[in-house]
């Protein structure tokens, strides 16, 4: 991967590098940091920067299944808020949390870029467009179903 | 040059360089721009938004501290205003912004009286919020014995990042987080493992990060602001004592004046508190028939020693005479004056930290050889060979750093394993000790190529190996310097004033094995703390702050006053020469001037009046290179001296540092309790046992 970066520029690999070791560990944890501050050549503390910095890098694990509501300004128009309260019900969990199951875990998060489609839900990686309250239970069972 | 263009700021025309920052082209002209997280020196962070301008053409409000100054597109003059209503109200909404958190705890914080926050806020108003938000409190933080941090007060300007960062070259400090809980995050999560050297603290435009020992002690117009200079490493940097009530408050240097600019190490900001160590020496001792002391008076301790003095003078008895390398100029000069004409010896000596005498006399009939502190600043390249610098001459170091940083100067070093310098070298190559030679030679065709060097190097080059490096030096056909280095405050002025045993006189360790002195008078150091005194029926007086391994077996101990304490003069490691100033006194003790003064007048020696200022009188007309222009030194500015002299007659004894780290500094570093409190880095790589 540094190789995609041009000569004494490795440090611009943080973020992508942390994001696909997450996704094979579950979590950015104390030794990831170390790690990934190695091989890009800068700190452990300029490698913890940026994990505090964006949202989408956790330091706990997250669930099998990440639901995201957004509750900015266009999904919140929209009724992104209540969304977000309903999944709070449905799931019995609060913002960046996860069920002792490690099956859900929940985030209210920030602008993920579909204000177009809004309200919309992420669930890992997939975006969930115009979600109504139904759509988003039948989104759940669906997946409690699936796994 | 760069291009001269014109610019119009605040109706007014000037010329500035092209390019120039705004916010600098306008100071040079005598036009403030406020700015909170523009620092100069450092990279550009933008982050404040105090310094925005108003540009005629440009429909928005521009960030001063990013600007580079330039004509418009027509060719005519850009125009700025920097005092506009729009400008002011922009400031105005800027601070209350900054303040949507800030606690407002003025009349408890430290920074109170000395904010820039404060001061910008009484300025442009914002003494209103229309934010009824309950505010984000976080509580305070320690990060170390000396570090807190209270993240509601900080304006998140990113100085201390940086400072720590690029000036230290540590890189302890961080964000964490982002919106209204990004705050400052340390090293190791909860704590600092960092150089303790307060650069942070000081750099903080507001009382966010706050010192250990001075946070909640007084305010900034209690105390009296006395500018002298640090009393521990050789570098010499200018540090600014806030003395209340004739206590010491803190070092920092306020007014940024001094050969050092902004920097101070952590010895130079924390470690004065061995002033009020409990074990100070307050009275004279003198050791009694069961083998302890008796404190006596000043008045029967001078009349010991000068008919002790008097008494060995008239039977031709040995004297042995050891100075110190952290006593002033004056003080130094008096000493030799006093064993060669008042005693009649040549006997006198001090611990030689580095090999100046080979260096002076390798370099004769050269001019402009010897590096200043500036030289490390300004040289095209530098070349490190034998010390770890960050750990034993932090403001060289933090000058090389700052040298690469601003005008990327070539950085090379020949060390025994890892230096911080190696982040910015061109070239580090590791050898063994001794190999030093070898390594600088493997650098040859690198260095010829360089437009002209700075060596700094250590006291493991001495001797043969010196004048091999001034001939390496030499045979690169470009111009050299050198900085020869050595430890404490004062050991290039030891030199200087000739506390040397010339002429057949007995060196340090020849002293300390003669079976047959009479006297042994130590002025301000520990010889046996790592060897015996073979006379076993000498008399030994010492004169020091503390009991010291060679003060426990002297006959009559004399307490000396520190540095902090006396005014006189101190040559840095680049032979620069600069002002002590008294910051305060001891009860019960004298200066080791006024010490060696009322010896000599209970002997009725006519040695000249021991005043700091005849004593420097008489120095700058009889010691070679010390003629310092006098109005200079008394402004708090450093003058260079021009000790090469010709052929230097080798000399006998040893020559060797005494290996103190970051956080140690011979016995003051003993007796400091903070820098104690906060040793926690790993030893230099040139540890030395003796001192
Ligand atoms: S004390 Fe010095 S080394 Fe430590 S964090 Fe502050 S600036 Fe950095
Ligand atoms: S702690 Fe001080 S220097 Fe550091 S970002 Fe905050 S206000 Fe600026
Ligand atoms: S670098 Fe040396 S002179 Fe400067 S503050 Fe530190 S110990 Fe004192
Ligand atoms: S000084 Fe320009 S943005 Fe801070």
């Amino acid at each position: 991967m540094l190789q995609s970066y041009p000569e004494g520029k490795k440090r611009s690999a943080v973020v992508p590098m942390l994001i696909y070791a997450q996704d094979e560990t579950g979590a950015v944890t104390a030794e990831l940091i170390e790690e990934v501050a190695k091989r890009c050549e800068v700190t452990p503390l300029q490698v913890d920067e940026v994990v505090g910095y964006y949202s989408m890098l956790h330091r706990k694990p997250q669930g099998k299944f990440h639901v995201q509501v957004c509750t900015n300004i266009s999904c919140m128009l929209v009724g992104g808020t209540e969304l977000y309260d309903q999944a709070c019900k449905k799931l019995g969990l609060g913002h960046k949390q996860t069920a002792a199951d490690g099956v859900f875990s929940l985030e209210e998060v920030e602008c993920m870029g579909a204000c177009s489609w809004a309200p919309m839900v992420a669930i890992n990686y997939d975006y969930h467009h115009n979600v109504t309250p139904e759509q988003f239970d039948a989104l759940i069972e669906g997946l409690k179903r699936a796994q | 040059m760069a291009e001269l263009v014109k610019v119009k700021i605040n109706g007014q025309e000037f010329e500035a360089e092209k390019g120039k920052l705004l916010i600098e082209a306008a100071r040079e002209n005598g036009i403030e721009i406020p700015a909170f997280c523009y620092k100069e020196g450092y990279s550009l962070q933008a982050a404040c938004r105090m310094c925005l301008v108003e540009v005629e053409g440009t429909p928005k409000l521009q960030v001063g501290c990013t600007l580079p100054v330039d004509v418009n597109r027509d060719g005519t003059p850009m125009v700025v205003h920097t005092e506009s209503d729009t400008v002011k109200a922009a400031r105005k909404s800027t601070l209350e912004l900054l303040l949507t958190n800030h606690p407002l705890d003025c009349p408890v914080c430290d920074k109170g009286g000395e904010c820039e926050l404060q001061d910008m806020v009484f300025r442009y108003g914002a003494g209103e919020s229309r934010y009824t938000e309950r505010k984000v409190h976080t509580p305070e933080k320690q990060w170390s014995p000396v570090v807190f941090f209270d993240a509601p007060r900080c304006i998140l300007c990113y100085r201390c990042v940086r400072a720590c960062n690029e000036g230290m070259g540590v890189g302890a400090l961080g964000i964490g987080n982002r919106g209204v809980v990004a705050e400052i995050i340390p090293n190791k999560h909860d704590h600092l493992e960092c150089d303790e050297c307060g650069a942070c603290i000081d750099i903080c435009p507001v009382g966010a990060l706050t010192s250990g020992i001075y946070r909640y002690q007084t305010r900034p117009w209690e105390m009296n602001h006395v500018g002298t200079i640090c009393t521990h490493c050789s570098d010499g940097c200018k540090t600014t004592l806030g003395v209340r009530d004739g206590e010491i408050m803190r070092g920092n240097n306020r007014d940024s004046s001094g050969i050092n600019g902004e920097f101070l190490c952590v010895k130079g900001r924390y470690g004065f508190d061995f002033v009020n160590h409990p074990d100070r020496l307050q009275t004279p001792l003198l050791r009694n028939a069961a083998g302890g002391f008796d404190e006596i008076s000043w008045a029967q301790a001078l009349d010991l020693v000068s008919k002790k003095f008097t008494e060995v003078k008239s039977k031709n008895g040995k004297f042995g005479v050891i100075g110190s390398n952290h006593t002033t100029n004056e003080e130094n000069y008096f000493l030799q004056k006093f064993a060669r004409q008042g005693l009649g010896t040549k006997n006198i000596d001090h611990h030689r930290t580095g090999d100046l005498a080979t260096l002076f006399d390798a370099l004769s009939g050269k001019t402009d050889a010897l590096a200043s502190m500036q030289d490390v600043y300004t040289a095209k390249a530098v070349l490190v060979v034998g010390s770890d610098l960050a750990q034993q001459h932090p403001l060289l170091s933090f000058q090389a750093r700052a040298n690469y940083r601003h005008h990327a100067a070539h950085i090379y070093a020949v060390t025994t394993g890892e230096v911080r310098e190696d982040k910015q070298a061109v070239a580090s190559v590791r050898v063994q000790k001794g190999g030093e030679l070898a390594g600088v030679e493997s650098l040859r065709d690198k260095l010829k190529a360089e437009a002209n060097l700075v060596i700094v190097f250590g006291d493991t080059v001495q001797g043969d190996a010196l004048r091999k490096l001034v001939a390496f030096g030499d045979s690169l056909g470009i111009p050299v310097k050198y900085v020869g280095l050595v430890d404490y405050s004062n050991s290039r002025g030891a030199y200087d004033m000739d506390l040397l045993p010339r002429d057949g006189g007995l060196s340090r360790e020849q002293m300390l094995a003669a079976a047959d002195l009479d006297v042994l008078w130590v002025v301000g150091a520990n010889p046996l703390k790592s060897a015996a005194l073979a006379s076993k029926n000498a008399c030994v007086v010492v004169q020091d702050m503390f009991l010291t391994e060679t003060a426990k077996a002297a006959t009559l101990v004399l307490p000396a006053a520190s540095a902090y304490e006396k005014n006189g003069t101190v040559t840095n490691v680049t032979g620069e020469v600069q002002k002590l100033k008294q910051a305060i006194k001891v009860m019960g003790t004298k200066t080791d001037l006024e010490i060696m003064g009322s010896i000599a007048k209970e002997m009725g020696l006519n040695l000249g009046i021991w005043l700091p200022e005849k004593m420097l009188e008489e120095i700058r007309s009889t010691v070679h290179g010390y003629n310092v222009a006098l109005p200079v030194l008394s402004s708090g500015a450093a003058v260079a001296t021009q000790p090469l002299n010709g052929k230097v007659a080798a000399l006998p004894g040893t020559i060797g540092s005494a290996g103190d780290t970051l956080f140690t500094s011979g016995t003051l570093g003993r007796y400091s309790k903070t820098l104690n409190s906060v040793m926690e880095a790993p030893g230099s790589l040139y540890g030395g046992k003796d001192h």
